[in-house]
């Protein structure tokens, strides 16, 4: 016989538990494909005759293939997987994670055809038709990457920041931070495979932009959290000598945006080609970032009532 | 034209006596998944010793009116059932639980068994086939629960909340919780 009858939802208590690592992996896959997209979309609409080298435009497809990569384990996190279909029998304009399956949507067709714009060989029959239809619009194509990119980018933020009962995330911020986050890792995950010398001075240059936007934007939604209500001060106190204390500022912020920004910044400095030691070190903060904070976020909540009513 | 109902609760904690009989009972009337609760009892003790005062009540969904969890869910299957009640579709749910972390009142689990969320449903296969009471409601021995039609004027909840002081569980979070406490 059942003879627990006080909170007894392992499920809840004494924390929430429902979201692990699979949904931190989809966060920072799908906020890696939305820099490769932003970034290989803007690099285009910059320069639209430039050549690239052969990674390069290769890379471009990696935004597909992480998201699919990021999209399976966002599917292993579901605890009834086999009704994932459901997502797209309906639209329901006030749930972000509803807006996000529909992005999903635009962004795959977007980049795959971003993509084989960049890298296209000489085709026949059908496809040279096909190829002739992406090539007429790979400019609209860019653009539509770029804002595709940005769309995924904010909505993985946006996610757990619509959802109120957990302060850690319930911020307009989180958006904005996951965006530029996403974009960091982007341009480090371009840096990791052997580009030209002026491509990668060009993404060191643009990740030292994006490093230092990072530190500024987790500067204010610290800062935003610190001088809320109760339950904002107790979601950040996870941070400020909480248990999430040394994992936060040593991962995400020495080893992820720190040490990198220093680095980049030398390289830039002394005029030397970037290597791969900071986009390593951002890639780690930036996977960091979202396992700590999807953890952690699951640990606040609204206060039980302190006083008796 | 019919009226349309709200159906909300309202619990005396002055007289819950925390037995649990309503854990017990809801689980046995729902078949609710073990190891897990639709209900739980809450107890509260404040003050400095000797001047101690405790609180006992019973908790559950409180099936907001401007719920977080309907507002979470992508696919629908959470949604505003009979009397404004909030009622979980399986056949629609994905176990993706953003409804559980939208909840400011942590009332919702997955059923391991299904795969899907569950929660208090007011017992609404009862309500449905015309039982005025919900398990918990049956069960209670301090008759401390009580579940009825808001929008009623003669109902016994109307009543309780017109002549008695009550308050409701995290008003702040916005979602106007339609279980109600007697002070």
């Amino acid at each position: 016989m059942e003879t627990t009858t006080t909170r007894a939802n392992p499920l809840i208590d004494p924390q929430l538990h429902i979201w692990h690592g699979e949904v931190a992996l989809y966060l920072f896959l799908g906020g890696l494909a939305a820099g490769i997209m932003i970034i290989t979309g803007a690099m285009r609409l910059r320069d639209r005759n430039a050549a690239w080298s052969s990674h390069l435009a290769l890379l471009s497809w990696c935004a597909p293939l992480l998201l699919s990569l990021g999209m399976f384990f966002l599917w292993l996190d579901l605890e009834n997987p086999f009704n994932a279909l459901r997502f797209y029998a309906t639209f329901s304009w006030h749930s972000p994670m509803s807006w996000g399956a529909w992005i999903l949507l635009l962004v795959f067709p977007v980049s795959i055809l971003f993509a084989w714009t960049q890298t296209r060989r000489s085709a026949s029959g059908r496809l040279a038709r096909f190829d002739a239809w992406a090539r007429e619009r790979e400019a609209p194509l860019a653009a539509w990457n770029v804002a595709g990119g940005v769309a995924l980018g904010l909505y993985t933020g946006i996610l757990l920041a619509s959802l109120a009962a957990r302060p850690l995330w319930n911020s307009a911020l989180l958006g904005p931070l996951f965006l530029v986050s996403g974009a960091s890792t982007g341009a480090a995950f371009l840096l990791l495979f052997r580009l030209r010398d002026d491509e990668r001075l060009a993404l060191g240059r643009l990740d030292l932009f994006l490093v230092a936007i990072e530190i500024v934007v987790v500067g204010l939604w610290l800062a935003s959290l610190a001088s809320g209500g109760r339950e904002s001060r107790a979601a950040v106190a996870l941070f400020l000598g909480g248990p999430y204390t040394v994992s936060f500022w040593t991962l995400v912020f020495a080893v992820g945006l720190a040490t990198p920004l220093a680095a980049e910044w030398l390289e830039r400095r002394h005029g030397v080609v970037p290597g791969r030691v900071a986009p390593v070190l951002v890639l780690i903060g930036g996977l960091a970032l979202r396992w700590i904070l999807v953890s952690a976020g699951q640990s606040t909540g609204w206060a039980i009532d302190v006083a008796l009513h | 034209m019919s009226r349309r109902s709200r159906y909300v609760m309202v619990i005396d904690a002055r007289t819950c006596v925390g037995c649990s009989g309503c854990v017990i009972a809801c689980r046995t009337e729902n078949n609710v998944a073990p190891g897990h609760s639709r209900d739980w009892i809450f107890t509260e003790t404040a003050g400095s010793f000797p001047k101690l005062r405790m609180t006992i009540r019973s908790e559950r969904c409180n099936h907001c009116k401007n719920a977080a969890c309907v507002r979470a869910c992508p696919t629908g299957a959470s949604w505003y059932g009979p009397g404004g009640s909030v009622q979980v579709n399986a056949d629609k749910c994905t176990g993706c639980k953003a409804c559980i972390a939208g909840c400011p009142y942590d009332a919702r689990f997955v059923d391991p068994r299904t795969g899907t969320v569950d929660k208090c449903t007011f017992c609404m296969h009862r309500i449905d086939r015309g039982m005025p009471t919900t398990a918990c409601q049956d069960t209670c021995p301090t008759q401390s629960i009580h579940f009825g039609d808001l929008n009623d004027a003669a109902s016994e909840v109307s009543k309780l909340l017109a002549t008695r002081e009550w308050y409701t569980l995290r008003p702040e979070a916005g979602t106007q919780p339609m279980v109600y406490y007697l002070k």
